[in-house]
């Protein structure tokens, strides 16, 4: 990649971070006020494997994600004004209000949807491969989940049957160490990792850290050309660092289920500071095309609180709707 | 020999499938053995030879993940009909139906349907025992979003298999393994019969007895008993969808006869026969001559040896006697008792196992 591609790519994925962490900390800001009542878990620290893959995915793609799915969402190219109408209940929100934050839908960019429970959506994401590769399409279906995930029967039933027919899947796993509070030193053993047993089992595997934005997009580029050639299914594994608490605004930092240490030592990864670094060089005017950024992000962002406040709740009965299709 | 106009219930299934197949190059047809000698009971006899493995295909032992796979290519805009040879083997993807296939229509407001159909055998008798023999359909049929279906009569079959395959949400398709010999007329080409609707498979005046799958063809014979030992006429309404149940037939029919029995092969506590006395009680006191009644499952687990199955299952002689009772007639000794005594866990001498 030349140095002229290098700044234009850095550019698009600090333009997606930045958009996801606006999203999120907005959302953490304004959670206290008691108008989003759901379950909602955030992204913030996690933004650099979203982002490269809103640059490396293809609208007509699939892709499934799991409750922390803002981030996915987006980066599918998911409407974020009805993502935050979703997050305030309303009728204007991408699942109607019957959804919430766990349950993040966008069929016009293949955005199938997201499941609050732990693998569920990993065999939903490999059947879509089987659409795809049944319909000769070139489709890739993007399976997103974290480590937690990776200790599920299913999904070993999933990798198994995307290896056995050669399905066009990427597996995306974000590594950020802890289900909730439990740490990944209690769940798998120390001296394997989940792309290794991937790649035991038939797959073909990156694994990286997952703070170097460019560096994934180099992976999951990589993977996606290969994949769409015939390949067969790649899992990518990516070191990440969720900074915020599992689920709901706030830091959780004195319960002190985490090393202090670890929790500043992530927070120097920040991959946004790190993608600004390694544009210093190449894009002489990161400053000011950042701030420009930074301001079209925000007014996006205010907009899109500014529908989810005006939308109008769907009506009561609309709980009794919907059952059957 | 039988005359060339009936065919067997196995005969039934494969014939929906084939049309299906046929009609709809969307539908796709997988599960553990789909493919091998044995056919599922004959009942995929022929579909990857005519539709080939791309259509028709075995799978790796994963229950769970491969009704996720369902889910998502029928998300993906296939039709996927998934076959196990034994309901309880499905009870590893639990998760997968009730989370995710009967949750998505609604969960994502009425955007994307899941048209999968999930066909479950039920075993019974020659020592399948506690795990090869469960009749779980008030599982199922507890949960928002799932169609459950039970035929009886090989028309039945055909007519729901096709219904299900080509309805637009998940159904759980219940076959009864005591049922795959059976025969009965069943008509050509692309046959349907309605998801949601009873048949009143017998008309009569003086008791409504609901019924389905195999539990019907007892009942049947114990109406006849009934109408020729003790001049009592059944109706017997064959239920044949579990959810949603078809009210209307069923409230109609007691609020003529003033009588109710629920039969169910599925264990007592819990069980849709269950919920029809509550509803049939709440609906139709004031009608009601006699308290209503049921007759289901004991409330234990299948036991295997056959020494252990005497009088264990509800049989015709077991109907007869509790709307005796409920007529307060005495019960007239049946021929049939030593018949059952024999052989307490096959529906028929024409039945062996091993599976």
């Amino acid at each position: 990649m030349n140095s002229r591609d290098k700044a234009e790519l850095g550019l698009r994925l600090l333009r997606h971070m930045h958009r996801v962490r606006a999203v999120e900390e907005e959302i953490a800001e304004r959670y206290p006020e008691g108008k989003m009542r759901c379950p909602t878990h955030l992204s913030t620290g996690q933004e650099a494997v979203p982002a490269a893959l809103a640059e490396c995915l293809l609208s007509s793609d699939f892709a499934v994600s799991t409750h922390r799915g803002h981030a996915h969402y987006l980066a599918k190219g998911g409407n974020l004004n009805a993502m935050i109408a979703e997050i305030y209940g309303k009728a204007s929100g991408c699942s109607r209000g019957k959804g919430g934050s766990m349950h993040l839908v966008d069929l016009q960019v293949g955005f199938m949807g997201t499941s609050a429970i732990v693998g569920n959506s990993i065999p939903i994401g490999v059947g879509l491969a089987l659409s795809a590769q049944y319909k000769r399409t070139d489709q890739v279906s993007c399976v997103f989940f974290g480590d937690g995930a990776t200790e599920e029967g299913v999904y070993y039933e999933s990798l198994n049957f995307a290896a056995v027919r050669r399905l066009p899947v990427l597996f995306v796993c974000e590594n950020n160490l802890y289900s909730v509070y439990s740490p990944i030193r209690a769940r798998q053993p120390a001296d394997r990792s989940i792309a290794g047993v991937a790649k035991s089992m038939g797959l073909k595997t990156v694994q990286g850290d997952g703070n170097d934005a460019l560096a994934v997009y180099g992976g999951c580029a990589h993977a996606l050309a290969d994949i769409r050639a015939g390949g067969g299914p790649w899992l990518v594994e990516y070191s990440v660092y969720r900074w915020r608490e599992h689920c709901g605004p706030n830091y959780d930092d004195d319960l002190a289920y985490r090393p202090a240490k670890e929790v500043e030592h992530a927070k120097q990864r920040d991959p946004i500071s790190l993608l600004r670094r390694q544009l210093a060089t190449v894009v002489p005017d990161l400053e000011e095309l950042e701030s420009a950024m930074l301001r079209e992000i925000r007014d996006e962002v205010d907009a899109a609180f500014h529908f989810a406040e005006i939308s109008s709740f769907p009506s009561a009965d609309e709980a009794f709707l919907g059952e059957y299709a | 020999m039988s005359p060339p106009d009936l065919k067997t219930f196995s005969s039934a299934i494969n014939e929906a499938l084939v049309e299906a197949m046929a009609q709809d190059e969307t539908v796709i047809c997988y599960g553990l053995g789909v493919d091998d000698p044995k056919a599922v009971f004959g009942t995929t006899t022929g579909l990857q030879e005519r539709y080939g493995d791309r259509r028709v295909f075995d799978t790796p032992t994963s229950e769970n993940a491969m009704t996720g796979v369902a889910t998502g290519a029928a998300l993906g805009g296939l039709k996927p009909v998934m076959t196990h040879q034994r309901l309880d083997f499905f009870l590893l993807a639990l998760d997968q139906l009730v989370n995710a296939a009967a949750k998505w229509h609604y969960m994502f407001g009425s955007q994307q349907s899941v048209p999968v159909t999930i066909r479950l055998i039920v075993g019974r008798g020659w020592g399948q025992g506690p795990t090869h023999s469960q009749n779980l359909h008030s599982w199922f049929a507890h949960i928002p979003g799932l169609k459950v279906v039970m035929p009886t009569t090989p028309r039945d079959a055909k007519g729901l298999l096709l219904s299900s395959i080509f309805d637009p949400n998940p159904v759980v398709f219940i076959e009864h393994r005591w049922l795959y010999g059976g025969l009965g007329e069943v008509p050509d080409g692309d046959f349907r019969v309605p998801i949601g609707t009873a048949n009143v498979l017998r008309s009569g005046t003086d008791i409504t007895i609901t019924s389905s799958s195999y539990l019907t063809v007892e009942a049947l014979e114990a109406a006849e008993v009934l109408s020729q030992q003790y001049g009592i006429e059944v109706e017997i309404l064959d239920l044949r969808t579990i959810r949603p149940l078809d009210w209307d037939t069923i409230l109609s029919s007691v609020a003529r006869t003033g009588m109710f029995l629920a039969l169910d092969t599925a264990f007592t506590t819990g069980s849709i026969a269950g919920e029809m006395v509550a509803r049939v009680s709440m609906a139709l006191f004031g009608q009601l001559k006699k308290p209503p009644s049921r007759l289901a499952m004991p409330d234990v687990s299948e036991p295997t040896s056959i020494a252990l199955t005497r009088g264990f299952y509800v049989r015709s002689q077991h109907i007869v006697e509790r709307v005796a009772e409920m007529f307060g007639s005495p019960v007239i000794n049946q021929k049939e008792t030593d018949c059952y005594d024999q052989m307490p866990d096959v529906p028929g001498d024409w039945f062996s196992g091993p599976f």
